[in-house]
C-alpha cells in the first residue's frame, strides 16, 4: 500500500465516514444549537449591560466593570471545570451542554458588553443634545438616536469576537457535551481510525470559514474609521 | 454559603495542593514565553506575505490566515494529538500544543498586523518613496512604526487570548496550570484547586486587560476587539 | 542661473515627451509633453481632474506612466536599468496633505531620508536637516511633532524635507490647496525664496496670483491633454484658446 493510499485509509476511509456520518451529524446539530444560543444570550446580555452601564449608576457600573474585566481575563475552560464539577457538589446538578452553554454566553456578554460601550460613547455629544433639546427622554434618545448609530459600529469588532467564542463550543467535549468534536473523539476511538476526526475538522472549517470571510468584508464595508 | 465556601474556597485544600499548582504554574508561564514570541513573529511573516507584491503570495497567505482562523484550537491540537498516531506520527503532548498554537496564533496576529499596515495612509508611502527610500526602508520606518500603534489593543487582547489558550493543554493532559488544578480536584473531590487557578489567571491577565481598556479608551471605539 | 547638476549634455532638467496614463479604460494622460529647463517655474493649472497631479506623480514614478518618455538631468527615468531609489532624491517632491510622519519630529522627518537613503551617520544627518529648517524659518520647531504644527509650519517641514536631498528639481502636487487662506502667504514665501536661490520648480496649484507673479511659464491642462502653454502675461490676458478663456473665467468667479 503506497504512502497515499495509507493516508487516505486512515484519514479518509469511506467506509468509516458513512458509518459514523449520523453520530457526527447530531454533534453538528448540537454544536449549531448551542451556538446559536450563545450567541443570542451573549449578544442580548451584552446589550443589556450596556444600556444599563449608560444610566450611569456609580456603584453598579464600578462593579460592572469589575464582573467584565473578569470575565474577560479568565479563560473560558476554567469557568467550564468550576461551574461542571463544583456545583453538583454543592447540590445544583446540571446537564453539561447548559454549563457549556452558560459559561460561553457570559464570556460573549462580557466582551459584548465592552464593544457596545464604546460604540455607545464614541457617538458625539451633540447627537445627545440635538435629541434632549428637542424633548426626547433619555431612553427614547438612546433607543432612537444613540443605539442605531452605536450597533452599527460595534458590527465589524462584535462578528470577530462572536466567531471566537463560537468556536470554543468545542471545548464541550471536555466535559461530554455531545458537539461534533465529542462525538468524532467517541467515534474515533471505537472504529480505531482517524476518519471521524477529520470529518470534525472539516465541518468545523466549513462552518466557521464562510463566517471569517464575511467577517472580513464587513470590516471593509464599515472599516476602522480614519483617524 | 457555608458550602459554597466548603467547595469553592477551602484553604486548607487550597494549602495542600499549593505545590502541584504552582508546578502548573511555571510549566504554563514556560509555555507562554515560548508560545508568544514565536506567534508575534509568525504572524510577521503571515503579514509579509499577506501585503507582497505578488498576487499568489498575497492570496496563499490570506487562504492560510482564514484557514487557521476558521479552525477551533481544541480540535486542531486533537488532530495532532491524537490523530497523527494513526499515520504512525507520535507527536509527544507539548510539541502538539506548540505546534497547534504557532498555527492558530500566527494566522490570528497576522490578521491583526494586516489591519494595522493597511491602516497607515497611501501618502504616509508616497512621501518616504519619494525621498529615495526603499520600499523595505519606507516600511521599517514609516508603516510598521505607525501600524502597530494603531492595534496595539488588538495585539495586546490576542496575547491574553493565547495564554488563555493554553489552558486546552489540560485536554490532552500536558502539563501545564489547568491541568494540575484539574488533578488536584480529582484527588481531593473539592474544587477549590480550580479556583485557587482562576485566580492565578485572574492575577496574571487582569493587569493586562485594564491595560487594554486604557489603550482602547485612548484609541476610540474601533480598536475595542 | 544654472542650477547644477545638469546633466552632461542635456539641456532641460526635465523632459518628458508624449507622457500617457490609463487606468482601466480610463485614460487620464493623452501624450503629454513637459520640458523644463533649469532654474524655471513652471505652473500647471487645469481644472480638477485634468491629470495635472498624475503628470508630476509620473515624473517621479510614483505612477508608472503607461507611455512615453520622461528623463531626469539626461537620464531615462523610465528604464529597468536605472536606480529609482537614487533617482528620486534628485526629484523633490512636495505633497497637497503634506504627508508628514506623526511618529516622527520635524527633525526627524526631514532627517530619515538622509540616514537611510543616503546612509549619512545621525549627527550629520540631523546637522543637515537643521539648515534646511532654518531655510524655511522653523528651526526653532525641530523637536515639535507634526501634530503641534499649523498646516503652514507643516508644509514648509515637507519642503525642507525634500529639499534637505539637495534635489535638480522640486516637484510640488497643490502644496497650499489643504490650507487656511491666511497660512498660504508663508509657504508661497519659502517657494518664492527657492526660485530666487535657483531651483528648478514644477507646481500644479490654483494660486493663479502666484503664478502671474512668478512663473515663467505656464500650462493649461484639460482631460489630459495641455491645451495651451505661454508666459504669465501671455496666457492669463490673452488666451487663444476657447477651453482656457472659459476656465479664467470660471476661476475668477
Amino acid at each position: 500500500m503506497s504512502a497515499l493510499q495509507r493516508f487516505v485509509a486512515t484519514f479518509l476511509d469511506p467506509d468509516v465516514a458513512t458509518r459514523y456520518a449520523p453520530q457526527i451529524f447530531y454533534g453538528l446539530l448540537v454544536t449549531f444549537a448551542i451556538g446559536l444560543a450563545v450567541v443570542v444570550t451573549g449578544l442580548g446580555v451584552g446589550l443589556l449591560l450596556a444600556v444599563l452601564r449608560a444610566f450611569g449608576f456609580r456603584v453598579v457600573n464600578a462593579v460592572l466593570i469589575q464582573i467584565v474585566d473578569m470575565l474577560r481575563a479568565l479563560p473560558p475552560l476554567v469557568i467550564i471545570l468550576i461551574i461542571y464539577f463544583g456545583l453538583p457538589n454543592v447540590g445544583i446538578v446540571i446537564p453539561s451542554a447548559l454549563v457549556l452553554w452558560m459559561s460561553l454566553s457570559a464570556v460573549l456578554a462580557a466582551f459584548a458588553e465592552e464593544v457596545y460601550w464604546a460604540g455607545i460613547t464614541s457617538i458625539p455629544a451633540g447627537q445627545w443634545m440635538a435629541a434632549r433639546s428637542t424633548g426626547l427622554t433619555f431612553v427614547q434618545t438612546l433607543r432612537f438616536v444613540v443605539l442605531p448609530q452605536a450597533l452599527r459600529l460595534a458590527i465589524p469588532p462584535l462578528t470577530n469576537r462572536t466567531i471566537a467564542i463560537t468556536k470554543n463550543t468545542a471545548l464541550g467535549s471536555a466535559i461530554g457535551v455531545n458537539e461534533i468534536l465529542g462525538q468524532s473523539i467517541s467515534a474515533e476511538a471505537f472504529s480505531g481510525n482517524a476518519t471521524p476526526l477529520t470529518m470534525a475538522a472539516i465541518l468545523y472549517v466549513l462552518l466557521f470559514i464562510p463566517l471569517v470571510v464575511a467577517s472580513r468584508s464587513l470590516e471593509l464595508r464599515y472599516g476602522r474609521g480614519a483617524r | 454559603m457555608e458550602i459554597l465556601v466548603h467547595e469553592f474556597f477551602n484553604l486548607s485544600v487550597m494549602a495542600r495542593v499549593a505545590p502541584l499548582i504552582l508546578r502548573g504554574l511555571i510549566e504554563t508561564l514556560l509555555l507562554c514565553a515560548f508560545l508568544v514570541p514565536i506567534g508575534l513573529l509568525g504572524g510577521l511573516g503571515a503579514m509579509l506575505v499577506a501585503t507582497s507584491k505578488y498576487r499568489f503570495a498575497r492570496l496563499a497567505a490570506m487562504a492560510f490566515i482564514d484557514f487557521f482562523r476558521s479552525f477551533p484550537p481544541l480540535v486542531l491540537l486533537i488532530f495532532i494529538y491524537s490523530g497523527l498516531p494513526f499515520a504512525g506520527l507520535h507527536v509527544p503532548a507539548t510539541l502538539a500544543i506548540c505546534v497547534a498554537f504557532l498555527l492558530n496564533s500566527s494566522s490570528y496576529y497576522g490578521e491583526i498586523y494586516r489591519a494595522g499596515v493597511l491602516s497607515v495612509p497611501r501618502g504616509q508611502i508616497d512621501a518616504g518613496r519619494s525621498t529615495g527610500l526603499t520600499a523595505w526602508q519606507t516600511f521599517l520606518y514609516i508603516t510598521l512604526p505607525q501600524g502597530v500603534r494603531n492595534v496595539l489593543p488588538e495585539l495586546l487582547s490576542n496575547t491574553v487570548e493565547l495564554v488563555k489558550l493554553t489552558t486546552l493543554a489540560s485536554v490532552i493532559s500536558a502539563p501545564e496550570l489547568l491541568h494540575s488544578a484539574d488533578l488536584a480536584r480529582s484527588l481531593t473531590y473539592n474544587s477549590s484547586p480550580l479556583v485557587l487557578a482562576a485566580i492565578i489567571y485572574l492575577v496574571l491577565l487582569w493587569p493586562i486587560v485594564r491595560v487594554i481598556r486604557r489603550l482602547e479608551h485612548r484609541l476610540g471605539p474601533q480598536s475595542a476587539r | 542661473m544654472l542650477s547644477p547638476g545638469a546633466g552632461r549634455g542635456a539641456s532641460y532638467i526635465l523632459e518628458a515627451r508624449g507622457v500617457r496614463k490609463v487606468y482601466g479604460d480610463h485614460e487620464v494622460l493623452k501624450g503629454v509633453d513637459l520640458l523644463v529647463s533649469p532654474g524655471e517655474m513652471v505652473f500647471l493649472i487645469g481644472p480638477s481632474g485634468s491629470g495635472k497631479s498624475t503628470l508630476l506623480r509620473c515624473c517621479n514614478r510614483l505612477e508608472e506612466p503607461s507611455g512615453g518618455s520622461i528623463l531626469i538631468g539626461g537620464v531615462d527615468l523610465l528604464s529597468p536599468r536605472t536606480d529609482i531609489n537614487t533617482m528620486r532624491r534628485e526629484i523633490g517632491m512636495v505633497f497637497q496633505a503634506f504627508n508628514l510622519y506623526p511618529h516622527l519630529t520635524a527633525l526627524g522627518n526631514v532627517a530619515l531620508a538622509l540616514r537611510k537613503a543616503v546612509g549619512k551617520p545621525r549627527a550629520e544627518a540631523e546637522r543637515i536637516a537643521l539648515e534646511n529648517l532654518s531655510r524655511v524659518g522653523l528651526a526653532d520647531k525641530a523637536r515639535a511633532y507634526p501634530a503641534e504644527l499649523s498646516g503652514g509650519q507643516q508644509q514648509r517641514v515637507a519642503i525642507a524635507r525634500a529639499l534637505a536631498l539637495e534635489p535638480k528639481i522640486i516637484l510640488m502636487d497643490e502644496p497650499t490647496s489643504a490650507l487656511d487662506p491666511e497660512l498660504v502667504g508663508s509657504v508661497l514665501e519659502v517657494v518664492r525664496d527657492l526660485r530666487q536661490s535657483g531651483m528648478t520648480l514644477v507646481i500644479a496649484s490654483h494660486e493663479m496670483r502666484f503664478a502671474r507673479e512668478a512663473a515663467d511659464r505656464v500650462l493649461f491642462l484639460d482631460q489630459g491633454q495641455v491645451v495651451e502653454e505661454g508666459d504669465p502675461e501671455s496666457l492669463f490676458n490673452d488666451p487663444k484658446e476657447e477651453r482656457t478663456r472659459r476656465f479664467l473665467r470660471d476661476v475668477r468667479r
